[in-house]
């Protein structure tokens, strides 16, 4: 897999403002680069117009764990329908502000992925047009996919 | 050739014959479904309708939409949190007489799915006549499932399926197989009356426990 | 004309009735979409002004079961996601793992793989025609379509056991070699399923009831599809040439001849059309790859990570003890996450895995294509009337173990 052509984009998007790639990682045939979380939207669209990355693939949230310090992560994988090649980006988001801009303004597609992490894992989104639970019952306490989350739940399911 | 060739010097004008024979036999014979295909099962469920096994043979002709026109609810597939009081609701919404099947370990048990998110057995969420093990259960256990619901009808008496009034059955609640949290209604109702049975229309069915 | 209606307070309203819109929600329990979805929709007479869907009513939680189970362990949920493309679901979890483990598939593996996940795109597709016609009232090529169904559901079954659910492969290869006499089977249905393709075609797309049903609906442009994140068959159906299998490709896919059908109407008619194809395109491949067949090992070699034949475990004293460790405890993948993605029958399916080192992975995420395919519908469909909703909602071909996970 050659990861040159990817590390040409992330070198490029370095040049335009080095504030704007905190970190770049290199494993099994995938780059990724690591953003800070107030200048994500500018990446996004820089990458979306002069470098092709059109199709947002996929928008996943993750929880670290407990003590890690930044506890929470936002993956976006970046796909180009021209040249067909891969990038992920990645913002890291402590504990008590997780909160990140929405790039619903860069691909429409984000919508419903962004409130899929803000429902799962409680990552706000700003300047989502539409942020609330999805897949769990609109009264449900917690965020499920934290790892202090418990398995089974709280209490079994009950008719009344 | 033909039973009324055979014994049509024999063949009274008038026959005598048990009340619940006859009518649980015309209940058997022409079990509508109602569709509930949720998941997986639902597939298995299709297949059982196709050509190849043929699930109309055995009376369940078509598989009626609205609840209101159906028999027998085929709740095939998991039960998440969230559709559970849609279940419930479609159920309260058939008229008797109604029967259900839990067809999949998903509705039975809660199958592979031990979490926070699936109801751990339909039966807590409505009366069910037959369970169908199975992650998802071949066609041909769907219709022998038909067939025992069709051997269980026989065994049922008119009297017991009657139809209730709505009020009553909102009053009723679930017998003792879930906690009882302090301090909610479920406390003050279990300390001052007996636990009713859950639907009151379904007298001829005593829950033991789920 | 004004009706009066009282609400819950008892007051009374007056509403003009040729100038109310009318909310309905069409309910989790219908017969037409697919699955529990509910949408919303804000009707004027028959004209959809607003529809909004609400999903959710299948959640299942698999996302984080997978945090609390080994990898191999993993294999047997994936089944229940797309439930009507397990193979290729399987297929994509296995490959993330065994890209984190950087293990090499022997090639029979790999032909074998690659056989049995357009096998199931053909069933995929049969359903999916079967559904459509259902819904849009054509229902004798439901039979027809669940009748070829069968016939690829016995060919799985015989490989792995289970119709729906056949989890049939593992890190490092397949759960176990092909069963003697497949190669015939296949070649049968093989030379049986043009004609039944041919059969469907006449009755379904010849059809001028048809054609005028789903010709100039649920248009979606070409910039919009890939702005609202389509991949598959919808994407293909408005003209953007994109298939994993030829632009990102994997599992040997590189070697096969097949092409991929485009199609630039944009309107239900030319997803269909696309699908239709797809079919056809899936069977050549399935010719291809049965006759590629050659004897060889069907699973990696790494002994502490793939089981052993049961043979070797009874008699010898290492496969056993590897058998053991890796049934109870697992074995330790290396830290770090990758993102694989493969063009199942509904469009891009990709998993996100990263892994902590220890033998559960720590996040596992289904990109599944109905998610986000299903958020593009009230593009499709605002401005249409209420029963061409049902035609949208067949062509996306979603299914709801996928989008609730």
């Amino acid at each position: 897999m050659n990861t040159e052509v990817l590390h040409e984009f992330v070198n490029k998007l370095k040049e335009e403002n080095s504030a704007w790639v905190v970190d770049v990682k290199d494993a099994l045939g995938e780059v990724t680069a690591i953003v800070p979380c107030e200048s994500i939207v500018d990446v996004c669209w820089v990458l979306k117009t002069t470098h092709g990355f059109d199709l947002l693939a996929d928008l996943c949230g993750a929880d670290r764990g407990v003590e890690e310090d930044p506890r929470f992560e936002v993956n976006y994988h970046l796909f180009s329908t021209k040249h067909h090649n891969r990038l992920r980006l990645k913002v890291l988001l402590t504990e008590d502000e997780p909160n990140v801009k929405s790039v619903v303004s860069v691909w429409k597609t984000a919508n419903w992925l962004e409130r899929e992490t803000y429902d799962l894992v409680g990552v706000n989104f700003e300047g989502h047009p539409d942020l609330r639970r999805i897949l769990l019952p609109s009264d449900f306490d917690g965020h499920a996919l934290r790892k202090d989350y418990p398995l089974r739940g709280y209490e079994p399911y009950s008719l009344t | 050739m033909g039973l009324e060739n055979n014994i049509w010097e024999s063949l009274p004008d008038v026959v005598t014959v048990k009340l619940d024979a006859v009518v649980n036999w015309a209940r058997k014979s022409s079990i509508w479904p109602a569709t509930f295909g949720l998941a997986c099962c639902a597939i298995e469920m299709m297949n059982s309708v196709s050509a190849r096994n043929d699930l109309s043979r055995f009376g369940a002709e078509t598989f009626r939409a609205s609840p209101r026109q159906a028999d027998v609810m085929i709740v095939s597939g998991r039960v998440s949190r969230k559709m559970a009081p849609v279940l419930r609701r479609i159920y309260d919404q058939m008229p008797e007489p109604k029967w259900v099947i839990s067809m999949g370990a998903c509705a039975t048990s809660g199958g592979v799915f031990d979490n926070y998110a699936i109801v751990q057995g339909v039966d807590k969420v409505v009366p069910v006549d037959i369970y169908i093990p199975g992650c998802p259960p071949r066609p041909e256990m769907l219709v022998h499932a038909i067939m025992m619901l069709q051997e269980k009808i026989m065994k049922e008496s008119v009297k017991d399926r009657r139809d209730t009034f709505e009020k009553e059955s909102r009053q009723s609640i679930v017998p003792g197989t879930l906690p009882i949290t302090e301090g909610t209604v479920l406390e003050e109702l279990a300390k001052n009356s007996e636990v009713k049975p859950y639907t009151v229309p379904s007298k001829h069915e005593r829950r033991r426990s789920s | 004309m004004s009706v009066a209606t009282e609400n819950l307070t008892g007051q009374v309203d007056v509403l003009d009735q040729l100038e109310s819109q009318m909310t309905i929600s069409m309910g989790p329990q219908h017969p037409s979409t697919h699955g529990v979805l509910r949408l919303e929709l804000v009707l004027d007479g028959e004209l959809v002004i607003k529809a909004v869907p609400d999903i959710g009513y299948l959640h299942t939680g698999m996302e984080k079961l997978f945090e609390y189970k080994k990898y191999q362990q993993g294999i047997v949920i994936t089944d229940r996601m797309d439930y009507l493309n397990p193979l290729g679901n399987n297929l994509v979890y296995v490959m993330a793992a065994e890209k984190l483990l950087q293990l090499e598939i022997p090639e029979r593996a790999q032909v074998v793989r690659v056989l049995m996940c357009e096998l199931q795109r053909i069933a995929s597709h049969m359903v999916w025609l079967g559904t459509h016609c259902l819904d849009i009232g054509a229902m004798s090529a439901f039979f027809y379509c669940f009748r070829q169904r069968e016939k690829i559901l016995n060919l799985i079954e015989a490989v792995s056991g289970g119709r729906l659910t056949p989890s049939y492969f593992r890190i490092g290869g397949l759960m176990m070699d092909l069963p003697a006499g497949f190669e015939r089977r296949v070649k049968q249905f093989l030379d049986d399923f043009p004609a039944a393709l041919d059969e469907l075609n006449t009755l379904v797309s010849g059809n001028t009831l048809w054609q005028s049903r789903t010709q100039g609906i649920g248009i979606i442009s070409p910039e919009d599809a890939i702005d609202w994140g389509l991949t598959g068959p919808c994407l293909r159906g408005s003209g953007i040439d994109l298939d994993l299998r030829r632009h990102n490709p994997y599992s040997g896919y590189e070697t096969y001849d097949f092409e991929v059908p485009v199609e630039l109407d944009c309107d239900v008619w030319a997803r269909f059309r696309v699908r239709m194809r797809e079919m056809r395109e899936s069977y050549k491949i399935v010719r291809q790859a049965i006759d590629r067949l050659k004897p060889g090992p069907t699973k990696a070699d790494a002994p502490k990570i793939v089981l052993p034949d049961r043979d070797d475990m009874r008699k010898h004293m290492d496969s056993l003890i590897h058998h053991f460790l890796i049934v109870a405890e697992g074995f330790n993948v290396p830290t770090g996450e990758v993102y694989q993605a493969i063009e199942a029958s509904k469009g891009e399916l990709g998993v996100y895995m990263k892994s902590n080192g220890g033998p559960k992975p720590e996040r596992v995420h289904f990109r599944g294509p109905s998610f986000v395919n299903l958020q593009a519908l009230p593009v499709m469909s605002e401005g249409e009337m209420v029963a061409d909703v049902v035609a949208i909602i067949g062509s996306l071909d979603i299914v709801l173990g996928e989008i609730d996970r």
